[in-house]
């Protein structure tokens, strides 16, 4: 049915020839002359007043050009307008280990580590709030009095829809469970960097290694008090993000600072350690969860209760908070569903988002208390979820508009490929298969700063010798989403990949796209892209009629919504020159092999005449194309939190093996089925997907940030084991395709879903090889082993 | 920090002349004694395609050859390296023409975020660089030695093994 020639085809990234020959520059390759460097004094305390700051040594050394401290910054900043709470440098007090209190520049990096040693901090340490559970008791000094309140909670939030306790009693299985999580880190590769360049007028460019270039640009001008439109951002090759450079950054200020006190431009980086230090990985999480089943009813009642540390500062914890309950709504119906989430300060590394974003442990708990609750009805744990999935054009009991879902058949489907049938439950002592299901949001369908512009924006030109570019904020942070809005730009303008450029994340050249966070940029910016191609290609429609004496086509008016369900029960927002989301763009002519045809005359132009032709009149080509969410969801208080346009569905069936003596776990294989809607780009769905599963099963078997009196202790790739290639298994990926009309040619989000599933999966899997249930990660083999022997009564 | 010892350094006083080769070019500089490899390198010659991840050879993304052999530049001071012959992942394509393994890295999407992919490149063309064809334990050994958090390896083991296939059956 899809005779595309470019999307849905795999396609190498656009710039990995430059990445595979090492002319890919990142942020610290920069070379800007006559260059600043600049290193950051940390603390060294969980929680203290500073006293005193004498920077007077330090900034007697010879080329040190400018010592900063707390003081020297008048404004907090954060990624959410709700949590400003976070200073570019401590002031009066600190509260984590690894906090910046002083920064300078100096004429080289070994001077500017050495100035920094001379800067004197008087401290007076005070007693750290290590943990959540503490931090829940009243106390007269909270990290940030002036929330005012009597202990160190950050937010709360309790929603409740449906009839809870009603539900549990149409159960048949009711089960609570306590489960625990571990503080866990994204543990990208390319470390923190930023540097800054400033020109004569005063106008900062800050080259930043970041995934949202437009929150940075923001906070850069609120913290600094300068105009918006003397800053610039833009985000180099990224070495990996997974939500850990999703935040505005404490060092970003400070460089930016640092190149406006003393005219210079000015470079900074962070140690491995460093970037421990700065964390906002997943948080740590207590969680008591309630599962009631019935097997003619499915799921009666879903209850939770967290507990999130979220360490020192807010982050993106508002959302966090909200998402451990609202990502329950998915991929089963929730009848009746309650939850609580209390996000605590800590004297610890902030925690923020990170790939899966607050929906990964909860997922953990609910899979694990489903397939407790199937088994123990004596149902097929895949069977029976296949049956109990969301179908399509439903709406969540907390007013989710969930629309495509492919997950049935593709569950189906690994089902047969994984012969799980043969498998489950038949296996010898010591192997086993698991299965556990999840869905995640195609970007959130509001912005974090509330405004009428689209959620993204996309410029495109066509100049005099074909050349098409992109322009785009979007950030490519290595999961090739240059790549893709090149191929659905090359897709509707009927050109190579090669022909289409992209300039993209650069505050100052391109339009605003909101960041590479919440999987949104497929799907929205996605959608920019391809209107954008469309209208260029109705300019170039026209022109082509004007050569080929053809009466120009005429284009339907934007069509309503085919029912209000689409819009969420309310009319159509959208002004008859809006496009609105992946329309049909056929219009009568053929654009291949550098021709332009009209299929019922069958005349045809060259591509390039008729760009000459329309560029006549403008001396310019350009288009605009731009996404809004529809207006979604409830009118209750964070009725907005994880509402999406679409929604992706992904499970994961997995088989372990377990050694009996050891309580070692090793994955031996693993089939995936994820519906992303239609896989623009099969190569980097497949990409994302077997990095999921590293990520996942990292969190799920390894790693853990350990603390000790609030300082990381294994700040290091040695300490902090991620999985290597030995612990990878092969991944069966199974074609699980839905058709979602609203995302660009069909499209859903594929980089987060697929993670939540795995280690439920897993934990599943062990418990159809040794018979045990484990509640708190990682899976350790201590853990495992101790399980199995209590189990066996010993 | 001794203020006196920085000022040292600063004049460059315990500098030393270096000369080795670096992709085939002779270089001469005065380095610092404690200059690592990576830092020469990325600082003093601009070749920043080798990669700065940890500092402390953990994640192993500054990988080189020297004299042939993959070492991790950031844990080898420059100074020891008077007369060898380093290859840094700008100088393993010849000319326009990719090494085979980097054709299959980019055929094979083992490409993504690209900060482990130099260094992933110079010890595979060191592994493909024996006599015989790398044997799957062999290649994930050789993969292991550089930390990537994107891939899950899979597609870079992938595009080791048809670099394996394709030089054995077209040598180079």
């Amino acid at each position: 049915m899809n005779a595309y020639r470019i999307v849905g085809t795999p396609q190498p990234q656009i710039d990995a020839r430059d990445k595979v020959t090492g002319r890919a520059r990142y942020t610290d390759d920069i070379r800007l002359p006559n260059c600043l460097h600049a290193a950051i004094l940390r603390s060294p305390h969980a929680s203290a007043r500073i006293r005193a700051i004498d920077t007077a040594r330090a900034a007697a050394l010879p080329g040190v050009k400018a010592v900063l401290t707390g003081t020297d910054f008048e404004r907090t900043f954060g990624v959410l307008p709700i949590s400003k709470d976070e200073p570019a440098l401590a002031r009066e007090r600190v509260r984590y280990v690894g906090e910046p209190v002083a920064a300078v520049a100096a004429e080289t990096a070994e001077l500017a580590a050495a100035a920094v040693a001379l800067i004197a901090v008087d401290y007076a340490p005070t007693p750290p709030v290590l943990d959540a559970r503490q931090a829940l008791k009243p106390t007269d000094d909270p990290l940030h009095p002036e929330l005012q309140r009597e202990n160190n909670l950050h937010k709360q939030v309790e929603q409740r829809f449906g009839d809870p306790e009603a539900g549990f009693e149409q159960a048949s299985i009711v089960i609570e469970k306590r489960f625990t999580f571990p503080s866990v880190t994204h543990a990208f590769t390319e470390p923190h960097a930023v540097q800054v360049e400033i020109d004569g007028r005063g106008n900062l460019t800050v080259y930043s290694a970041t995934q949202v270039p437009h929150y940075v640009h923001l906070a850069l001008a609120e913290v600094l008090g300068i105009d918006e439109h003397r800053v610039r951002v833009i985000k180099p090759h990224l070495g990996g993000g997974f939500g850990g450079k999703s935040d505005p950054f404490p060092h970003e200020m400070i460089a930016a600072k640092l190149a406006l006190v003393t005219g210079r431009n000015v470079r900074l980086r962070f140690s491995r350690e460093d970037v421990f230090f700065s964390h906002h990985g997943r948080h740590r999480t207590q969680l008591t969860m309630k599962l009631g089943f019935h097997p003619a009813r499915g799921i009666t009642a879903l209850t939770g209760d967290f507990l999130i540390d979220g360490g020192a500062y807010g982050s993106f914890g508002v959302v966090t908070t909200y998402y451990n309950g609202v990502l329950l709504q998915g991929p089963y119906p929730v009848p009746n569903f309650a939850f609580r989430c209390r996000r605590m300060y800590t004297n610890k590394p902030m925690c923020g988002a990170m790939r899966g974003h607050g929906g990964v442990n909860p997922r953990f708990a609910s899979e694990v208390l489903m397939d407790m609750a199937l088994v123990q009805s004596g149902l097929d744990p895949c069977q029976a979820r296949i049956d109990l999935i969301h179908r399509e054009n439903t709406l969540t009991i907390n007013e989710f508009r969930i629309t495509s879902v492919g997950l049935q058949r593709g569950l189906e489907e690994a089902m047969r490929r994984s012969g799980w049938r043969e498998k489950y439950g038949k296996l010898p002592y010591g192997k086993g298969i698991g299965v556990a299901c999840g869905f995640f949001i195609s970007g959130s369908a509001l912005p974090i700063h509330w405004n009428q512009r689209p959620a993204s924006t996309v410029r495109l030109t066509v100049e005099f010798d074909g050349a098409v570019t992109v322009y785009s904020g979007a950030s490519d942070i290595g999961q090739g989403s240059d790549t893709v809005l090149a191929m659905m730009a090359a897709e509707v303008l009927g050109v190579d990949l090669g022909q289409v450029k992209v300039v993209a994340a650069d505050t100052r050249l391109t339009p605003v796209d909101l960041g590479s966070y919440s999987s949104r940029v497929t799907f929205m910016a996605g959608n920019a892209a391809r209107n954008a191609a469309i209208r260029m290609r109705r300019l170039l429609v026209a022109a082509a009629c004007r050569l080929l004496a053809l009466p120009e086509p005429g284009y339907p008016a934007p069509a309503p919504p085919e029912d209000g369900f689409r819009q969420g029960g309310r009319a159509p927002d959208f002004d008859a020159d809006f496009l609105g989301a992946n329309p049909d763009y056929s219009d009568g002519f053929e654009f291949a092999d550098g021709r332009i045809r009209h299929l019922d005359s069958g005349k045809q132009t060259g591509f390039i005449a008729a760009v000459h032709a329309a560029i006549e009149g403008p001396g310019i080509l350009q288009t605009v194309g731009n996404y809004r969410a529809p207006k979604l969801g409830g009118s209750f208080k964070g009725a907005g939190a994880g509402l999406s346009p679409a929604y992706s569905f992904t499970a994961f069936i997995v088989e372990v093996s377990v050694d009996p003596d050891t309580g070692f776990v090793k994955v031996e294989r693993a089939t995936c089925a994820h519906d992303c809607g239609f896989a623009l780009n099969p190569l980097a769905v497949r990409g994302q997907i077997e990095g999921c599963f590293h990520m996942g099963m990292g969190q799920a078997l390894m790693e853990e940030v350990l603390h000790y009196d609030g300082a990381v202790q294994n700040a290091g790739f040695l300490e902090y084991k991620i999985p290597s290639p030995f612990e990878q298994p092969e991944i069966d990926l199974v074609p699980s395709i839905s058709d979602e009309s609203e995302g660009p040619f069909g499209a859903k989000e594929a980089g987060e879903g697929p993670l939540a599933p795995v280690i439920p999966a897993i934990a599943n899997a062990i418990f159809d090889a040794v018979g045990v249930r484990l509640f708190e990660l990682p899976l350790r083999p201590d853990r495992v082993l101790a399980a199995m022997h209590k189990a066996a009564g010993r | 920090m001794d203020t006196r010892i920085v000022s040292a350094a600063r004049q460059g006083v315990a500098t030393r002349l270096l000369s080795l080769e670096v992709n085939g070019q002779r270089q001469q500089r005065a380095v610092a004694p404690d200059i690592t490899l990576l830092d020469f390198l990325r600082e003093e010659l601009g070749l920043t395609g080798s990669k700065r991840g940890c500092d402390l050879g953990e994640c192993g993304c500054c990988a080189v050859l020297v004299d042939g052999r993959p070492m991790l530049a950031c844990l080898l001071p420059a100074a020891d390296l008077e007369h060898s012959a380093i290859t840094t992942i700008e100088g393993i394509a010849e000319g326009t023409a990719l090494h085979p393994l980097q054709q299959a890295m980019i055929d094979e999407g083992a490409v993504q975020c690209g900060y482990c992919t130099p260094a992933m490149v110079i010890n595979g063309v060191h592994l493909f660089s024996g006599e015989s064809r790398p044997d799957a334990d062999a290649i994930r050994t050789c993969i292991s030695a550089t930390s990537c958090r994107c891939t899950g390896y899979n597609r870079i083991v992938q595009a080791f093994q048809s670099t394996a296939e394709r030089l054995a059956e077209d040598p180079r």
